[in-house]
């Protein structure tokens, strides 16, 4: 199956059995071309006990994200590679390398104009980059914060880099940005630690001098992890409620994601509830045997991706733990499946683009 | 400043190359014209042409010709 195929259908429009029966035989398919085209890969699935369980996607082997870090896998040739992506971490820790050919490539940056214009209507909008410019800098060797703003640029007709290099609100800036685009809804994208410490921070105390900016209408979309938020007891209702409190905000969407499966991101509805699209899928395991949780069962969050040809990164076991809330069933209207992510596996290291650079404000 | 010479010099000016490398390029063939490049190079033609371009068309501009054969059909742009 060609991932155009994927493409021609909306992404939240298909019930359990139509998205089980196309996921499958896509992800398959994924496994078979990685088998005869990456020999680490087929190493690996080689080495696994046990014969192949019943058909269905669950039935996908999957390997830890960590692997990443260790082995350069790739399903092309050293030629084809036209991007590098690294996941981020502090210093010092090993990051995952991911090879991209022009294919996936392509095809990430086309699953995330699908999923992300489900929530934000599909035209492209005046875009305020809560990040410094210099995160796009190096452009062999791509990071997955700069990957992040990159892919969700499209959506921006005019950029504005809200943070200088310092990571200092550019006030002036941003006031003019606005004046300019008044009346128009504005997109603002960013890390969900950086959006707190660099744009909200700073609007309360430019608020306490008087000056006050007003952003309700806007969507704002962030991701990258909760981690030092929820150690300063800052929820998702908390994050919500004073970003509309500082600057009218109201239309705020998290995003889960990881750069070994760039484009296929779970979006948050307007119920808070994280969607798995039609590129995608979540199986939650349970931590001793791998055994598959049901719903309310909080486990390790394997996560299934239609999109990697140049790498065998299409089922992957994740450090994150979660619960699936449901099926098809969410209030708004969405099908698939919907879930939540409570947070890091205990012992697991820190990664996530919001988590990693939060690191340095211990 | 006919609508190809405004087209050519976008791409000079976004990518940094000569004019002479212009025909046949395509997307991700040298190292300017990356997904960073990309993106520099649509705002420089949507100023140019004072358009805003489609996300699909954005990701279906794959060569320098491709672009062109967009910007004629989607936004009525004669070359």
């Amino acid at each position: 199956m060609e991932f155009e195929s994927l493409l021609q259908l909306e992404p939240y429009s298909l019930t359990k059995r139509e998205k089980e029966a196309l996921l499958f035989q896509r992800l398959e398919e994924l496994t078979q071309h990685h088998r005869e085209n990456c020999p680490a890969y087929a190493r690996i699935l080689d080495s696994f006990s046990g014969g192949p369980g019943a058909p269905g996607c669950e039935a996908i082997p999957f390997l830890p994200v960590r692997l990443f870090k260790e082995l350069s896998l790739c399903s092309v040739t050293p030629e084809a590679v036209v991007k590098t992506m690294t996941s981020s971490g502090t210093s010092g820790q090993a990051v995952s390398r991911i090879l991209l050919d022009r294919a996936t490539a392509s095809n990430q940056q086309k699953a995330l104009v699908k999923i992300v214009s489900s929530f934000t209507g599909s035209g492209r909008m005046p875009m305020i980059i809560i990040d410094c410019p210099s995160v796009v800098k190096d452009r062999r060797m791509f990071s997955a914060r700069g990957a992040g703003i990159l892919g969700f640029s499209i959506f921006g007709a005019k950029k504005f880099y809200a943070l200088d290099d310092k990571m200092r609100l550019d006030v002036e800036g941003l006031r003019d940005f606005l004046e300019i685009h008044q009346g128009k809804t504005i997109l603002l994208f960013g890390f969900t630690f950086m959006v707190w410490q660099h744009f909200y921070q700073e609007l309360l105390r430019l608020r306490a001098g008087g000056a006050a900016f007003d952003l309700s209408g806007c969507i704002l979309i962030h991701g990258g992890g909760w981690k030092k938020l929820q150690s300063e007891a800052v929820g998702q209702g908390d994050f919500h409620d004073r970003l509309r409190e500082v600057c009218g905000l109201d239309r705020i969407h998290d995003y889960y994601g990881m750069v070994e499966q760039t484009g296929s991101i779970y979006m948050q509805c307007e119920h808070g509830h994280l969607h798995a699209s039609m590129f995608s899928d979540v199986i939650i395991r349970r931590p001793l045997d791998f055994g598959v949780c049901g719903v309310g069962e909080p486990g390790i969050i394997q996560v299934l991706s239609t999109i990697p040809e140049s790498y065998p990164g299409h089922s992957l076991l994740t450090e994150d733990e979660g619960v699936l809330l449901g099926e098809d069933s969410c209030p708004c209207g969405r099908k698939g499946k919907y879930f939540k992510v409570n947070g890091r596996l205990k012992h697991a290291e820190l990664r996530g683009c919001s988590d990693t650079y939060a690191a340095g404000y211990q | 400043m006919t609508n190809l010479e405004k087209y050519n010099q976008a791409f000079v000016e976004a990518l940094e190359i000569s004019e002479d490398q212009l025909p046949g390029l395509e997307y991700q063939e040298i190292e300017q014209w990356d997904s960073v490049g990309h993106m520099g190079l649509v705002a420089t033609l949507e100023d140019a042409f004072d358009i805003m371009l489609d996300t699909d068309d954005i990701i279906d501009f794959s060569s320098y010709e491709v672009g062109m054969k967009i910007l004629t059909k989607n936004y009525g742009i004669a070359f």
